[in-house]
């Protein structure tokens, strides 16, 4: 590692975060959904500590996300085992690994913007839909969700863009293996502990303007799709 | 048929609904009363938005009894909803909010067809404009066509025509008067106006603090006492009786109505005879003799009987009055507004026999001959 | 009548806004930045060390009654916080790479240079005591665990040991790297690999005589070296800590810990 072979840039690294961070957004979109959904409607008390545990991938340090991730993932540990229950194979250092990390870090991207989309609803549609005969699922998918795609949207944008630049959950529970979990941002990192700048800069440069044509092709495509001057 | 059963008990904070009636299986039934009465709650736990406690009965279908623990969730009911702000789907065409209620009533149930609807309600040129590009008026007639659509065994307004301008109301009120007479499904027709009552309702239902203080037609003498305490400080008491044209006085440009086998004249109608138009007579416009008066320029002057007399106001006094009727019923009832000094100089008292002599006689909703026809009715 | 409020709260929030940082920032600017010869020694120390050097820190106070201050962190990081001018006195790193590329810069004392200490390899494979480094390759073994030859010096031993022992073949599939040492040990203590090479120092006693120390021929030496830096070349505090460091006391307190010692 190091050397001549550092001047070639290594595309690997980009595809891997790219395809994490995909696999990740489908399955906080799908897991999310009926959370959000939850969270917007819910009188129960303890909403306010549901609330709060999925905006705690906010607040903590990814560093000690990742540590105890680590731990859980390990053969003691209830992720690990639960996985080993249902016939996987070890989980740390895997993709599949890193994808339930990312589905942690990232959930509260998705969630919240789902939320507060649902929220924004408020219960008029969904009323009106009940009495157009539509029972509760027919409500969600041909009314709730249609009128809020727009939170749809900042979610999938949301959490595809944040796990695409995560680094240390990564840190902690990939491994750096290549081609599994050597994801570009550790890709950049280790280049940079190894005093390679011009491959470091070339990575980030890529990562740079990928994500950026990313995001501005997800906007543009969002604003043709906006509703009519209000 | 056998109507509207209501009864629903609803406590919500410091507010309690506790109301029971019963409403006809055809017509207009106004549920008329202040702000906070309730009106809103009890349309809304009758379609079941809310979850009250009672029963709830339309037609031979039970929608909620909880002494039977039954309890037809909203989208199972067989009921048209219109809220006060029309809720049209943003999403959809007009096109697409109609064919949304279409497609979720089952094809053997249905009975009212999208063209039939899209011509009711005048829809045919907007069918493929967005909701937001609608004015009020538009918005709230694609809410109607829409619950229309579901061949509704009942149809709720909730003051349909609150959130709209004058204009707008101006516009949307010939389709409610068609709904009114063409429908034949019970309309519980939610409102805190009077005119509208007056103009839409065939039956009354007063809600005063959650509470029904009366219920009865809106011709007879309860709807029209009730309404009349309802507006203490305004001078607009008044009774209403739907009249048959019997026939016109064309050199006179005059019209003749028949109710309750009494003849009342009024300025040159433009309906033929047999049709059957609303009439008003407001209390102010009503005073009373004692003997027959002769020699008068008013028209309408009915022997009556004096039922009661309500103080109303400092210098006023409302007098209850039926007028003679033939061949037995209680005859038609009316209300004049004299002044106290008039009730005492004449001892007018319970019982007495009066003339009653009617000014002038509105009539509710039809335009006069001379302002532009109301477009024809399409019987379905 | 209007009401007063909203005019007044702008001020308000300003003025609060600047009060908060008046205080996050306050402090740190009141601090007294540190000055060579203010009669404490300034010493940035790499990670790996923080633990065994707080014994010899406290040693050399009992001993001299001159005060150690300590920053600790990455090799680096310290070294790229010494190039941008920040005020240590003494460098104690990881390797022996950066404290030569501060002296070939003019950032360090040349003749100040020397190893403090040895780091040693030792292949660690908990709940399999007597692991011989043969077994790494059997099939049904799980992951090793090592530091990233690339970034970590005891990653670029483990793989010229493992290379030396004609076992990286059978190792590199299952090889998984922490971007440091210490992330390689956390892989192994959690379980989540079977085995790694991890630093001595990492280990206890009797973790180590589970483990197979790795024979020091196999692979570069671990040298970690420290070096006094050019902004204190006159301070004689820092000197003596260096001076310290080389002496019999220091040196059986890095034995102690794990470390070889020349």
């Amino acid at each position: 590692m190091g050397g001549p072979a550092a001047a070639a840039l290594d595309w690997g690294p980009l595809f891997l975060a790219l395809r994490l961070a995909a696999v990740t957004t489908a399955i906080l979109l799908l897991l999310g959904t009926p959370l959000a959904w939850w969270l917007a409607r819910s009188r129960a008390p303890w909403r306010p500590a549901v609330e709060a545990l999925v905006a705690l991938p906010l607040v903590l340090p990814p560093t000690v996300l990742g540590f105890y991730l680590l731990i859980a993932l390990g053969p003691g540990g209830p992720l690990g085992q639960a996985w080993a229950a249902l016939g996987g194979g070890p989980l740390a250092f895997t993709f599949s690994g890193l994808v339930i990390g990312s589905v942690l870090y990232s959930l509260p991207f998705v969630v919240q913007p789902l939320e507060t989309a649902f929220a924004g609803l408020g219960r008029a549609p969904l009323e009106a839909a009940a009495a157009l005969g539509a029972a509760p699922w027919d409500r969600f998918l041909t009314v709730a969700v249609p009128l809020a795609r727009r939170g749809f949207l900042s979610a999938a944008v949301l959490g595809f863009a944040h796990t695409l630049g995560e680094f240390g959950v990564v840190l902690m529970i990939g491994g750096n293996v290549p081609g599994r979990t050597r994801v570009v941002s550790i890709a950049v990192y280790d280049h940079v502990e190894a005093l390679e700048y011009a491959a470091a800069h070339r990575l980030s440069a890529v990562l740079l303007a990928v994500s950026f044509l990313l995001l501005l092709a997800v906007f543009a495509a969002g604003r043709a799709n906006r509703l009519g001057p209000r | 048929m056998t109507g509207v059963e209501v009864r629903l008990r609803l406590a919500r904070g410091a507010f309690t609904l506790d109301a029971s009636f019963t409403a006809p299986e055809r017509g207009v039934t106004a549920v008329f009363g202040a702000s906070g009465a309730g009106k809103s709650t009890l349309l809304r736990a009758m379609a079941g938005l809310e979850r009250g406690d009672g029963r709830v009965a339309v037609g031979d279908e039970v929608w909620q009894d909880s002494a039977a623990g039954r309890f037809l969730p909203t989208h199972r009911r067989p009921l048209g909803y219109v809220f006060q702000e029309a809720v049209l789907f943003d999403h959809l065409s007009v096109a697409g909010n109609l064919g949304y209620a279409l497609v979720r009533t089952p094809r053997e149930r249905r009975r009212v067809g999208l063209d039939q609807a899209v011509a009711q309600l005048g829809l045919g040129a907007l069918l493929d404009r967005r909701p937001e590009g609608l004015s009020g008026g538009e918005r709230q007639r694609v809410a109607m066509a829409r619950a229309l659509l579901r061949s509704p065994d009942q149809l709720h307004l909730d003051e349909p025509m609150s959130a709209l301008d004058a204009p707008a109301r101006a516009e949307i009120l010939p389709y409610l008067e068609r709904l009114h007479r063409e429908l034949a499904v019970p309309v519980l027709y939610v409102s805190h106006s009077r005119e509208e009552v007056l103009r839409l309702a065939d039956h009354l239902v007063l809600l005063e603090g959650g509470r029904v203080a009366a219920t009865g037609p809106l011709t007879g003498l309860g709807a029209s006492l009730a309404l009349a305490g309802a507006a203490a400080e305004d001078d607009d008491a008044g009774t209403m009786a739907d009249a048959v044209v019997a026939g016109h006085d064309e050199e006179y440009a005059l019209s003749w109505l028949e109710v309750g086998g009494l003849r009342v004249t009024l300025p040159r109608v433009d309906a033929a005879p047999g049709e059957v138009r609303r009439l008003r007579f407001h209390a102010r416009d009503v005073s009373l003799a004692r003997h027959r008066p002769e020699a008068t320029s008013i028209l309408n002057v009915f022997p009556a009987r004096v039922v009661e007399l309500r103080p109303a106001g400092p210098s006023q006094v409302l007098a209850v009055l039926r007028l003679a009727a033939t061949g037995g019923g209680e005859g038609v009832p009316l209300l004049a507004s004299i002044t106290r000094r008039s009730a005492a100089v004449l001892e007018l008292a319970p019982g007495d026999e009066v003339w009653a002599q009617v000014k002038a006689v509105a009539l509710v909703g039809r335009p006069t001959a001379a302002a532009a026809p109301a477009p024809p009715p399409a019987r379905p | 009548m209007r009401a007063a409020a909203p005019p007044l709260r702008i001020p308000a929030l300003a003025l609060g806004l600047a009060a908060t940082l008046a205080a996050a920032l306050g402090p740190a600017a009141g601090c007294a930045r540190p000055e060579p010869g203010d009669g404490v020694v300034h010493a940035a120390v790499a990670a790996n060390f923080a633990a065994p050097f707080a014994d010899v820190g406290r040693a050399f106070e009992a001993a001299t009654g001159q005060r150690v201050a300590v920053s600790a962190g990455s090799t680096g990081a310290l070294y790229a916080q010494v190039v941008a001018g920040a005020p240590f006195e003494v460098f104690l790193a990881a390797d022996e790479e950066r404290p030569r590329l501060l002296v070939e810069a003019g950032l360090a004392v040349a003749d100040s240079r020397f190893t403090y200490a040895r780091g040693r390899l030792v292949l660690w494979s908990p709940g399999r005591p007597g692991i011989r480094p043969g077994d790494l390759g059997e099939p049904g073994y799980g992951r090793v665990a090592l530091a990233n030859p690339a970034t970590a010096p005891y990653g670029a031993a483990a793989r010229e040991a493992l290379e030396r022992l004609g076992l990286w073949r059978a190792v590199e599939p299952r090889a998984v790297y922490g971007s440091d040492v210490g992330k390689a040990f956390l892989f192994v203590a959690t379980g989540n690999a079977a085995g790694g090479l991890v630093a001595r120092s990492q280990l206890t006693a009797e973790q180590a005589r589970e483990g197979w120390p790795v024979p020091q021929e196999l692979h570069r030496l671990l040298d970690q070296q420290a070096v006094l830096l050019t902004a204190a070349a006159g301070d004689e505090g820092a000197r003596a800590l260096l001076a310290f460091l080389r002496g019999e006391a220091a040196r059986a307190l890095l034995v102690e810990h794990g470390y070889g010692v020349d």
